[in-house]
């Protein structure tokens, strides 16, 4: 496994921090105390963090501690340090999506997945930053100003989940959970060097989860390694009858998978996929099937006519779906509001103060999609175009277990690079949307490094619920990568430091 | 279910008998079809766990869903569903696989700013309810939704939304799982519309679906009407909201009627819209346009799947259906010999009562004199074991007792005299049948006392019996049979 | 694909979604729209008849829950982090523009 950062000689990839706390070889407070200072070394430029909950981390770790001196388990993430994007609701705790109109407002009550790490004996260390409301793919439409990708702080991290994804790639946490509703894990896991995964629709509850596009959302972790991503699906996926599209079925099951290697498994190469990755990151993928194929994996060639389709498609019903999913930010039972002489004008008032302007545009576009007149034009034909993208990714797996793409065109782009341009934004997304479409798994690997040294990653798709058998071709990319002669892939530390 | 009687807030609640006229108003007829909404007797919410509980303190029943918190995700209630099909069953609707849709619009006391309702896809859909005379109203559709928060306007004129300073919502009925059944425009008279609630009301609580308290708004109606010559095409109708009684649902749609055929009249369009009824001035009221409707953008609800409930659920249920009024009214109707809408068979149909009347004539009574006290005195069936009440109605027919002294009787065994025991009262009383000689000399008396009463009597003025039969009465203080008296005057007149 | 979108088109929109432009805001709100569809007409290309729409990628029918009491939040809490109350209901100006 490769061990991404740092020169401290306390573990960082949950694994062996579990596992070690477990065993009480090792002290989650010390654990805790170890990811705090590099906080504190660099939180100040790389702005991952909407809150550090450092006090509230320490009495937690303690109590890890002791439950392990008392003989007790406290689970399989005992004293991992874990980052929560800013769109989980966490009780008592502010939860702001990176928007002014939430206010101060603190849930009454706990996201499934952040109960689920809690009582697998992770330590919430803070709530990341995020493009607003999850909308963006740089993290720099946050009311709370953009972060910084912690391998170049002049570029993006990437969104949004860039706070999550940089919080584990900066050594802030060993492991962190973003939302994923058009690649807002995946593509932010490759411009940080992180492993991301979007698991199936379905498998991680979304309740407590502050929604953007529900039939697209999900939840799932950023971490050093794909065992550690693995470890963390483990623990906040299975079944939650407080969510009504949550697949009745138990956790996960991908650890036993990991060691199988690649040997028989059918990677596709989609021939027909949209051009515009960059060459470097092209350069990686042709690697990453040669790595695959290396390892006795059989490569065929497969079509999906419909993939290039996906970013239209995801651009009218994710939008369409936020518009109603945003209209209950109104100013009448919690987050802010701006005063005014009747309901309606406050309504237009709060909103018109508390939306950034991403957020504006695209609650705009979708309710055009969904409005009389329109709505058979826009939403309802996205809507016979993620049939077929489901239907063409499903006659694609009848000829391959997985499927490799870039999971960003590029590596990471200056900040404010694409910022006047929202649909150059959009396209950061184009590999990725996709399987937010279908409902399928995907994942981004980190797969060493392009133009200017910076992260690139590949990402492995794979038919829903068969995230075991992604886990298990995203494991061979990582150890394939931990024993080639690449030297500079997935180091966090910015070049010229030390 | 309410132990309550449906009937008592309402002062005309059953159809008149002149239902069978036409509706005519100028040569017009009115073309009615009624939208009703229920709110379903559940426990909790349709999408939560938070009480679905009338009356109790404001916002004392919420939940992160009822807020429309955010991160708040809706998981169906099994028994709205289930509620929900017992409803459409009874109206012999189809039940079906069923979705949900948003319907996106802001308002203060609709907390996610979209209501949750059934709409492509209802549960129920293309049945029909037949009126106590017979009259098939069709059923378009009854869908299930989620009610709306309550709000309080304060200041300004009365408690009205315009003019007020502000307002005070209250989330406890809020995401309350309502059923709506829209009707087909099949009605044609106020009465019609009248013994269609009435009806509906009957069913609802027959079948547990709801307690259906208009009073309370657990039933709410809203009716869509419109005037035509008989024949022509339908015109442009509008909604009428606020309708809190059956008798006001009468009195709203003609009202609604006469000022639409006014306008045609004077040939002046009728503008569609909603209008809000005035119970004070019996007026109805614009209360917005249609013409500026929202557009509610509907799409299918991503946070909820597909309800299919399928052969087996839909035949549990129909199954485990209680007879329904109708069923339970011709029954009856032919054990009592009494039509099968008369007012005695549906107000004791309508009180639940039905069974306790069948009782008494199971206990070897009689049904019909069984019924005429329960309908007169309420109190019977729940105070007085149908045993009791199957003797006294055994006393009455053999004539051991008068209809008056049954009457008082059955005041006695509520009150709970003589353990409720109708001979010990009788006897108490000294309710003792009269033996003939005796009953005749009275009425020998009565002639001889009034002579020109008899006169006339004997002429062929009914109406002087009246005088004759009154002395007997008040000679035997009131323990002579007024038929027997009768039979005797008609018997000596020869 | 529907005409252009057009600065009443954008107009109303904002309405329906109760969001306030300045003019400015209208005019760069039209043209960024405008370019968005016009990328999105793409699927213009594609044949959709007897396409069924995919409204959720689940396969799941009939989740339901059982009719239980559960827990309700504490009102006094979820009072004071409402932005204005009274006599234990949420406050808002007068309700007019809404349904008249």
């Amino acid at each position: 496994m490769p061990d991404t950062t740092t020169h401290s000689e306390l573990p960082q990839h949950a694994t062996l921090i579990a596992e070690g706390v477990r065993r009480g070889t090792l002290s989650a407070v010390d654990v805790l105390d170890d990811h705090l200072a590099r906080i504190d070394a660099r939180e100040g430029e790389i702005h991952a963090f909407n809150l550090v909950l450092a006090d509230l981390a320490r009495e937690r770790a303690a109590e890890i501690d002791s439950i392990v001196a008392q003989g007790g388990d406290p689970g399989i993430l005992a004293g991992v340090p874990v980052a929560l994007k800013d769109n989980m609701c966490t009780r008592g705790i502010p939860t702001t999506c990176s928007s002014k109109i939430l206010g101060d407002w603190k849930p009454p009550y706990d996201a499934t997945a952040v109960i689920r790490l809690r009582e697998a004996g992770a330590v919430v260390v803070g709530k990341t930053n995020l493009d607003e409301f999850a909308m963006g793919s740089s993290t720099e439409n946050s009311a709370f100003g953009p972060t910084r990708n912690p391998h170049d702080t002049t570029r993006v991290p990437g969104g949004s989940s860039g706070g999550s994804a940089a919080a584990v790639a900066a050594g802030f946490a060993s492991i962190s959970l973003g939302s994923d509703t058009g690649g807002s894990i995946r593509q932010p896991a490759a411009l940080c060097g992180t492993v991301g995964v979007k698991p199936t629709y379905g498998a991680v509850s979304r309740l407590g989860l502050v929604a953007f596009g529900s039939s697209l959302d999900q939840i799932g972790p950023f971490a050093h390694s794909v065992d550690d991503a693995a470890l963390t699906l483990e623990a906040i996926s299975g079944h939650d009858p407080g969510d009504s599209t949550s697949i009745e079925r138990p956790p996960l099951d991908l650890r036993s998978k990991l060691q199988m290697g690649a040997a028989g498994l059918r990677v596709g190469r989609i021939t027909d996929l949209p051009t515009g990755a960059s060459p470097d990151v092209q350069a990686r993928l042709d690697e990453a099937f040669e790595a695959l194929a290396a390892a006795g994996a059989e490569i065929v060639d497969v079509e999906v006519p419909a993939f290039g389709y996906g970013l239209t498609a995801y651009y009218l019903i994710a939008p369409a779906e936020a518009s109603s999913n945003l209209a209950r930010f109104d100013g009448v039972r919690f987050g802010s509001r701006t005063s005014a002489p009747d309901t309606n004008q406050m309504y237009m008032a709060t909103r018109t103060d508390g939306f950034g302007a991403e957020v504006k545009r695209r609650i705009m576009l979708g309710t055009y999609a969904l409005s009389a007149g329109y709505q058979e034009a826009y939403y309802g034909r996205a809507q016979k175009v993620r049939r077929l993208i489901a239907d063409d990714f499903a006659a694609a797996y009848a000829q391959a277990d997985v499927l490799l793409t870039p999971a960003s065109p590029t590596v990471a782009f200056e900040i404010g690079d694409k910022s006047s341009d929202p649909l150059a934004m959009y396209l950061c997304d184009t590999y990725t949307i996709p399987s937010n479409l279908s409902g399928d798994p995907a994942m981004s690997v980190p797969f060493g490094t392009g133009d200017g040294g910076l992260p690139v990653g590949v990402q492995v798709l794979a038919p829903a619920l068969q995230d075991h058998t992604m886990f298990r071709a995203a494991a061979e990319l990582e150890r394939y990568m931990s024993l080639s002669v690449s030297d500079t892939h997935g180091d966090a530390e910015p070049k010229g430091a030390n | 279910m309410s132990g309550q009687p449906l009937y008592v807030n309402d002062d005309d609640f059953f159809p008149s008998n002149d239902e069978h006229e036409r509706w005519e108003h100028q040569g017009y007829e009115m073309v009615v079809g009624l939208e009703v909404h229920v709110e379903l007797a559940t426990q909790t919410k349709l999408f939560s766990a938070s009480p679905n509980r009338f009356g109790d303190e404001p916002n004392t029943n919420i939940d992160p869903v009822t807020l429309g918190l955010p991160g708040a995700l809706p998981v169906l209630n099994r028994q709205a569903v289930e509620l929900a099909m017992r409803l459409g069953l009874a109206l012999n609707c189809r039940v079906q696989k069923s979705t949900f849709a948003r319907k996106n619009y802001f308002y203060p006391d609709m907390p996610k700013a979209y209501q949750i309702s059934q709409y492509d896809e209802p549960i129920n859909a293309d049945g029909w309810l037949d009126l106590p005379d017979g009259f098939r109203v069709g059923i378009e559709r009854g869908h299930l939704e989620e009610d709306t928060g309550k709000s309080t306007h304060v200041g300004g004129p009365g408690g009205r939304i315009h003019g007020s300073d502000y307002s005070l919502i209250d989330f406890n009925r809020a995401g309350v799982p309502l059923v709506e059944i829209v009707s087909r425009p099949d009605i044609r008279h106020p009465e019609q519309a009248k013994a269609y609630v009435s009806e509906l009301r009957s069913i609802l609580v027959a079948v547990g679906a709801s307690d259906a308290k208009m009073e309370e708004g657990s039933m709410r109606v809203d009716a869509n009407v419109s005037v035509r010559k008989p024949g022509a095409d339908f015109n442009t109708r509008c909604e009428i909201k606020n309708v809190n009684s059956v008798r006001s649902v009468g009195r709203a749609i003609e009202y609604e009627a006469k000022r639409q055929i006014a306008l045609h009249e004077a040939g002046e369009p009728v503008i569609q819209q909603t209008r809000h009824w005035d119970e004070n001035d019996g007026k109805t009221h614009t209360l917005r346009s249609k013409e500026d409707a929202d557009d509610y953008r509907y799409f299918l609800e991503p946070d909820l799947v597909a309800v299919d409930p399928g052969p087996e659920w839909i035949e549990r249920v129909r199954a485990a259906l209680p007879p329904l009024p109708a069923a339970r009214r011709a029954t009856l109707s032919e054990a009592s010999d009494q039509p099968a809408n008369s007012e005695a068979v549906l107000l004791v149909v309508e009180r639940d009562q039905d069974e306790y009347v069948l009782s008494v004539g199971a206990g070897g009574g009689d049904v019909a004199l069984a019924l005429k006290h329960v309908k007169e005195a309420p109190d019977l069936s729940t105070v007085v074991p149908a045993r009791r009440l199957a003797t006294l109605t055994s006393m009455e027919s053999s004539g051991a007792v008068t209809a008056t002294q049954a009457k008082t009787i059955v005041d006695a065994m509520i009150a709970g005299d003589e353990e409720r025991d109708p001979e010990a009262i009788a006897a108490v009383l000294g309710f003792e049948a009269m033996d003939t000689s005796e009953l005749e000399s009275m009425v020998d008396e009565a002639i001889a006392s009034q002579p020109e009463a008899w006169e006339k009597f004997c002429a062929g003025e009914g109406k002087a019996m009246g005088a004759l039969v009154g002395a007997v009465m008040k000679a035997s203080k009131g323990q002579a049979d007024g038929k027997a008296v009768t039979a005797l005057l008609n018997q000596k007149k020869g | 694909m529907p005409e252009r979108i057009t600065t009443a088109d954008v107009s109303k929109v904002a309405t329906l979604a109760r969001l306030t432009l300045t003019d400015d805001e209208l005019a760069t709100a039209t043209v960024e729209l405008g370019a968005m569809l016009d990328h999105f007409a793409d699927i213009d290309a594609l044949d959709l008849d007897g396409v069924e729409p995919m409204n959720n990628p689940t396969h799941l029918v009939n989740v339901m829950r059982d009719d239980v009491v559960g827990e309700v939040l504490d009102r006094d809490e979820v009072l004071a982090a409402a932005p204005l109350a009274e006599d234990d209901r949420f406050r808002v100006p007068p309700i007019i523009g809404l349904d008249d």
